[in-house]
Parts: structure tokens; sequence; C-alpha cells
């Protein structure tokens, strides 16, 4: 087993290294420049230009500031954002709990629908049922994010006001921050109707984010589903006499869930870049929303760092997701 | 021992919670995420909003809605005869914020001022460079390493700055975000402590409003002053709500979410106007969208040619189709609004005609040039595609053809100010202190060139008026010296004036008393909430 996450891990290395380089490369490679961006509308004159160059380390050749960048992460340095002049780690420490907070909920949204819709298609496969259950998916799955947000917010927050428009929690609570989860530091404040506010703020957010995977996860479970069942031991179970209750819900579904719980960890990657869309629509406080606002300032540090910290979790989260899978499942491991 | 703080912590806010229960409140939908909230090294004027216009006060400020200066946290002040020495008498009694990270001991005086600046000019002063990468663009921008000799105590409540040379806009820059007046006790306890960087994030000022908290890129909380030298504002609670998408603050604001908001999409205006809660303010915007020639480069160098291209295009039809109501044509380049505005000027007339017989009495035909669109939305131009576009057929009627040429927004302003880019550049500007100067000279003055000056345009007649309109104080002066700027301008046409834009600001009915300000910045010191 521990040859297994070692080998896992040799493996993560290389990607890191490529993640440095394209996440470095990317910021740069759009046009544009931070310290005209960062100037505003007088600019800045020739001779200064060269000055704030300098001072930023601009004018060292490329592949120095490469050097630079890595060897400040190897030392615990993601440097500090052009725009708020604050530590790029303690900003995204600040943010990444709404980030996950939202991305958790989504999820949650996604399984507990995108599940049972999958197995009754599957059960009652070319009934009408499944013939909507899956267009449906498919509507869900190529639905532009930002037109969906705005749909949901014009109809339920707009028209019957039944949800927030945005924000994480109504404005007239107001405690302090312990965990950064919302839900968590509502209830820590002693603020049971803060958590109600902050669970209404969360619905059509997670809704938005929560569509794709949810649509991934039905047509996923679906066909897995289709494909247990034409199994020998599901035949087997029913020619036994079992209650097809048990025959689904035990033999089938739990064989089903393998490539299942497999998707669901490849979602999360999914759902970091889902949030960027969400977020924005929703000014969700999150990692996503402060990617984009950097970009547009052509944050190098804040870009490049933020990139990079965000595909280390992806990167964490898929390496605990095949560790977890390598313990359950024996076969794994000896592959 | 972090848990003990967290605690003390929860303690403290629950207690200012409590006391705020039926506190007047004021909910703001702001468009962006302040930086931080120290507003002398930061541009943008969502930073200023949420810093020097609740947190500071200045010198001298803007009256509500209109560019006059009038007296700040300096009573009174004087300028010598040769307009080289100001100096300022600061009121007595001014409180800094107590708040639960600083105390002050002391009053405003003459140190905090000289502080204020010293921090900002002088690359030996220890909060120079108090942040990594810290840069002091407006400061900068406005030239004001170039006009300051010194800036000195001449008691513990009067203030002497002394100028390089005569500098009549000086007044006006002391208004600005940037000379926003600091606390340079808390600046000295910070320095002892060694926390330099809470100077930008735990802000101490003079200001209407306290800081109370900062929820990164969602939330911003403030508290009236009690003891605000002007007196205690009227709301007692003002919170910043950012929210960055145009129609989701719309949104928020027809649902409640928010009282005020600002910047709305052009498209949700009709839709905000027509909410019976709702109260949509407008006002001339306080700038200007224009089309610079490069006056350098044949066959624009010869003015005629200019004329002639200008001539030919239907501005009316621009700005009914671009700005949809939201602007008026403009003639001059500064706004109607301003002082100084040259009303006697006859614009340019739309006549295809007569442009194509101008053309080929210069002997042009067969011309091509790039025609620049700039890439984002701005307040003086919001589609200048749109606008390029209409030009594009204005000029083909007359037998020119325009490429349209468009880079993403740092890079088009960069390719745009060197001095041999060739074609018509759209671009514009938004005043920062309501001086003509900040029009004139930033725009098209010689020494602009390369910087600003997108005409590459150096008249010596000109420049002559706007340089010698800094020299004097005298208004009336000033008004006649740019009165005639305004004539060379539109005889030599270095750039065609498209539009002033209007702005709108939708709010709740239930605040009273806000004024649109022509700077663009949004001031809440003056409104009031009725329950």
């Amino acid at each position: 087993m521990l040859r297994f996450i070692l080998q896992k891990l040799a493996l993560i290395v290389p990607t890191i290294i490529g993640i440095t380089i394209a996440s470095f490369a990317f910021i740069r490679l759009l046009p544009g420049d931070p310290i005209l961006a960062m100037a505003g509308q007088h600019g800045v004159t020739p001779e200064r230009y060269e000055i704030l160059k300098e001072q930023f380390g601009f004018n060292l050749p490329i592949w120095q500031q490469y050097f630079n960048y890595v060897g400040g992460i190897l030392q615990g340095n993601f440097g500090i954002s052009l725009a708020t002049k604050r530590p790029v780690i303690a900003e995204f420490m600040t943010l990444f709990p709404a980030t996950v907070e939202l991305a958790l909920f989504a999820m949650l949204i996604a399984v507990i629908l995108g599940i049972p819709a999958g197995i009754f298609a599957a059960i009652k496969r070319g009934s009408w049922f499944d013939q909507v259950t899956m267009g449906v998916a498919l509507t869900g799955y190529s639905m532009p994010i930002f037109w969906w947000g705005l749909l949901l917010i014009i109809f339920f927050s707009g028209y019957l006001g039944w949800t927030p428009v945005s924000g994480r929690i109504a404005l007239n609570f107001f405690f302090p921050r312990v965990t950064g989860f919302m839900l968590i530091d509502s209830l820590l404040a002693g603020k049971p109707d803060g958590f109600v506010s902050a669970l209404r703020h969360l619905i059509l957010p997670a809704i938005v984010l929560g569509t794709i995977p949810l649509a991934v996860i039905a047509r996923q479970t679906r066909s897995a589903m289709l494909e247990v069942l034409g199994e020998d031991y599901v035949r087997t179970a029913r020619a036994k006499g079992l209650e097809p209750r048990r025959v689904v819900g035990v033999h089938a579904f739990r064989n089903a869930l393998i490539p299942v719980v497999t998707t669901i960890g490849l979602q999360v990657g999914l759902l970091m870049a889902g949030a960027i869309l969400t977020e924005t629509i929703f000014s969700w406080p999150g990692i996503g929303k402060w990617m984009i606002d950097s970009i547009g300032k052509r944050d190098y540090v804040s870009v490049q760092s933020g990139l990079l910290l965000i595909a280390l979790i992806v990167m964490a989260v898929n390496l605990v997701v095949d560790i977890l899978y390598a313990v359950i499942n024996p076969r794994i491991r000896v592959q | 021992m972090k848990l003990m703080r967290t605690l003390l912590t929860a303690t403290a806010l629950v207690a200012v919670m409590g006391g705020s229960v039926y506190a007047k409140q004021l909910v703001f939908c702001s468009e962006a995420s302040p930086a931080h909230f120290d507003p002398g090294p930061t541009a943008g004027g969502n930073d200023f909003d949420a810093s020097s216009r609740t947190i500071y006060d200045r010198l001298v400020e803007f009256e509500h809605g209109g560019t006059a200066v009038t007296p700040g946290l300096a009573e009174k002040w004087e300028v010598s005869a040769d307009g080289l020495e100001y100096t300022f008498h600061l009121r007595p009694g001014v409180k800094f914020h107590t708040t639960s990270y600083f105390t002050p001991t002391r009053d405003l005086n003459a140190d905090d001022v000289i502080f204020s600046f010293e921090r900002q000019w002088k690359s030996d002063n220890p909060w120079y460079q108090y942040l990594e990468g810290l840069s002091w663009d407006y400061f900068q921008g406005m030239d004001m390493p170039k006009f300051l000799k010194s800036i000195e105590k001449v008691d513990d409540l009067t203030v002497k700055m002394t100028l390089t040379e005569p500098n009549a806009p000086m007044i006006a820059n002391l208004g600005m975000d940037f000379s926003s007046i600091v606390s340079k006790e808390y600046a000295d306890q910070l320095a002892a402590s060694g926390n330099l960087a809470d100077f930008a994030n735990k802000p101490i000022g003079t200001g209407p409003f306290v800081f109370v908290d900062y929820q990164t890129d969602a939330v911003i909380r403030y508290q009236a002053f009690a003891d605000y030298w002007r007196g205690k504002v009227a709301i007692d609670d003002l919170i910043f709500a950012i929210t960055t998408d145009p129609a989701v603050r719309a949104q928020k604001l027809k649902a409640g979410e928010c009282d005020i908001m600002s910047y709305p999409a052009p498209a949700d205006i009709e839709g905000l106007k027509a909410d019976a809660n709702l109260n949509v303010m407008e006002q001339e915007g306080l700038n200007i969208g224009y089309m610079a020639y490069n006056t350098t480069i044949a066959p624009m160098d010869n003015v005629n040619v200019r004329k002639a291209l200008s001539t030919a295009i239907n501005k009316k039809a621009i700005v009914d189709a671009v700005y949809q109501g939201a602007g008026q044509v403009a003639k001059n380049l500064i706004p109607p609004t301003m002082w100084s505005y040259d009303d006697a000027i006859v614009d340019t007339a739309y006549d295809p005609e007569a442009a194509k017989k101008m053309l080929a009495d210069a002997g042009v035909s067969g011309l091509t040039l790039d025609l620049w669109a700039m890439p984002v939305s701005r307040p003086y131009n919001p589609n200048a595609q749109r606008v390029a576009e209409m030009i594009q057929a204005d000029w083909a009627a007359v037998g020119v053809t325009a490429n349209i040429v468009t880079y993403e927004w740092t890079e088009y302003r960069e390719r745009g100010k060197q001095k041999d880019r060739p074609g018509a550049f759209q671009i514009g500007w938004t005043g920062d202190n309501g001086d003509p100067d900040n029009f004139f000279a930033t725009l098209f003055s010689c020494s602009a060139i390369g910087v600003s000056n997108y005409s590459s345009w150096c008249n010596q007649d000109f420049e002559t008026a706007i340089q010698d309109a800094k020299k004097v104080s005298d208004q009336a002066e000033r008004t006649k010296l740019y009165t005639r700027a305004q004539e060379i301008f539109k005889a030599e046409e270095p750039a065609m004036t498209i539009a002033h834009s209007k702005v709108f600001m939708p709010m709740n009915k239930r605040v009273q008393g806000y004024t649109m300000d022509p700077l663009g910045i949004h001031r809440f010191d003056n409104v009031d909430v009725t329950e």
C-alpha cells in the first residue's frame, strides 16, 4: 500500500512542475501589462515605467522570473499580490472556504438528485421517465452557466422573491469569522437564523454550480446500472427470487457505484472551473471570482500562484480518491 | 490564545451589533472590491469610494454635486502673490477615529498633513514602501513631485506648502483622493509594533465613517463617526455589498437587498426607471469621448484633412445610436458643467459633400487609415466598436477607407500613445478634480506627447494659453485663457470630440438627500434614509 502511495506521489512531481510552467506562462501570454493596468487612466511616463518594472522584477529575463517564482514556492512563499499587496496565500486562505462550502453543497445536490435519477432511468429504460431524465441531463450538461444563473436569479429572486439575489448571508448578520464556512460560523456565533439565511443564499449558486455534475452523474449512474443489470449475478439474484428492490438496491447498485464514485472525484476539477463563473454571477467571495478579478488586473503573482494552489488541491483530492479506491478495491493496488 | 482573542472579538462585535439593532442602515451595491483602504497608492474609483470618501478627509473638499473647492480640514488658506506659497490653517479639534485597534491621544495637527504627503513623495520616508510593490500612481500622475518644493510646519495648526513654479490647479489636486490626510500617530504606533500592513487594512481617518470590518470580496461595514468634526452623519451604518455583475446589482436593488447601486448597465435603466420603489438619478458626467488624429503623420498633419474627416462624420447619429439617450454631442473638450466651457464655439457641421470637396482641395484621394476602437466599455464611450463601424460607413461615403483596429485594453493604450501610431484613435477621459487643466494639459499639452496626448499635437498658441492658465489663480483670468484654448482646439481639430455621457444612479425611494457627484465618486455623508 505504501508503495502504491509513493508511486502516485512520484507521478505528481512532474505534474506540479508542468503546472508551474503553465500557470506562469498563461498569464504572461495574455496581452496586457500589470504595471499599466495598475496605473489607471493617467498612465505612466516611460521613465517611471522602467522604474516600476525593476521594482516588480519584470525587467529580469523570463527564465529568471520563473526560477524566482519556483524558488519562492519551494520556500513556502507564494508571493505578494500586485493588486492588494497582501500575501497571495493569505488571500487564498481567506477566500477558499467560501468556494469549498459552495462546491460541497453543489456536489450534494448533484449526488442526491443525480444518483436516484440515473437508477430509475436505468430500471425504466426506454420509458418516458428515462427519455425525459436523460433529455434534461443533456440540456443541463450543455447549459451556459452565466445565462442559467441569471435566469434563476431573475425568476426565483426577482419574480417569485423566494431566494436572495446574491451574497453569502443577509447583511444584518454580522459575526466573527472562525472557520470561514458561513454555515458553521453562524452556528458557532449562536445564530440559528443566520444559519438559515446562509442556507438560503447557498441554494441558487449551488444549483447553478451543481447542474453540470448532476447531469454527468445521472448519465454515468444510468449507464453503469444498465451494465450491471445485465450481469450474470443480477440474473442469479433475480432467479433465486429476491425481491426487485433488493436486487437493484444491493446487488446492482453497490457494484454500479464504483465508476460513479470515480466520476464524482473527477468532478472536483470541473467544479473549480464552474466556480469561476458561478461565483462571478452571484458575487460569491471565493477563489473563482478572485481568479477572474486577478486575471482582469493582470495580477501576475496572484494568478500564477492561485492557479498552482487550485491545481494542488484538485490533485490532492484526486490522490485521496485514488487511495481510498485502492483501499476499497484491492485489485487496483496490484495493477 | 487565538481562541481567546476570537472570543473577545466576537463579544466586541456582538456588542456593536446589539447597539445598532434600530440603527439607520444604508446598503450600497458597489461594483468592485477595493484593493485595500489606503487611498494614496490606489487608483480606482471603487478604491476611493471605500476609503477616501468614507474614512478620510482632505485639506480641501469638492462641494457636494459640484467641483468647486471648499474648506475641509483646512478652514482657510492663503496663496502668496507670486503663487508659490500656500499657507493652510488647520481646523482645531478634529478627532481621529477611535477603534478596537487604535485610540488617538491627540487631535489632527500639522504633522499628520506633512506625513500624508511625504510618505508619497520622499523615497527615504520609511512609509514610502510600507507594502511590497507600492507605487503612488496618482501622486505621480498629477505631477506632484515636479511642483512640490517643500511642506513645512509653521505651528501645530499651520502648514506651509512651497511650489517650484506657480500652479493654480494645485488646490484642486489637494481635494483629490490621494491627498487624503492620514494619522501620523497611528503610523508611528504601527511602525513601533512592526505591523505596517495594518495601515492599509485597518484604516484610521478623520472622515464621516469609521471602518468596522471587511469581509474580502463581499462586504465592507462602516459606522457613523460620532465625533465627526462636521457633526455625526444622519445614517448610523453604511454597508458596501460588493456585487460585480451590473444585472445582479439591479436585481438586488429591486429585491430590496440594497438601497443604492453604482453603474447600472444601459440595458437595465428603463426597467429600473419603471420600478415604482426606485428613483433613478442622472447627471452629465465630467467626461469626454473623442477620437485623436495623429497630427504628425501625413495626410493628417494637414488641418484641412482633419477637418474634412470630422465633417464627414454624423456625430448626432452616433450619439443617438450608441449612447441611447445617455449622452450629448460634444463640441468642446471639456463638458458643459465645467467652468470655462465656451458655449460660443460652433461645432463642425456634418456635411459629406463639403468633406469630399475639402479632401479633393487638399489633394487627398483614396485615403486609407486605421480607425482604433477600444475593446472595453467606458463611461465616456459605451461601445467603441459600434462607433467605429458608424464612422467607417460615414467615411466610406466620402471615399475614405477605414481599417478598424483593436487590442486588449492596456495594450491598446500603450500602442495608442506611441508618437508614430498611425490613424485615428478613439479614447476618452474622466475628470479627476474638476479643473479644466486636468483635461487640457493632461490630454493635449506638448509634454504629454507619448503619455496621454494621443494626437502627438503640440501647438505653441494652445500651449501658451494652457500654461499661462496654470500660473494665474484668478478664475476669470483663467477662463479667458481656456476660452482661447478651446478656440484654437476647434480651429486645429487635433481630435474629434464625440460625446459627453450621462451617469445614472438608481436608488430606493427611501434614500434621501443623495447628490450625484460629477467626479464619479460616491459619497454618503449627506444621505438619510426613511424607515
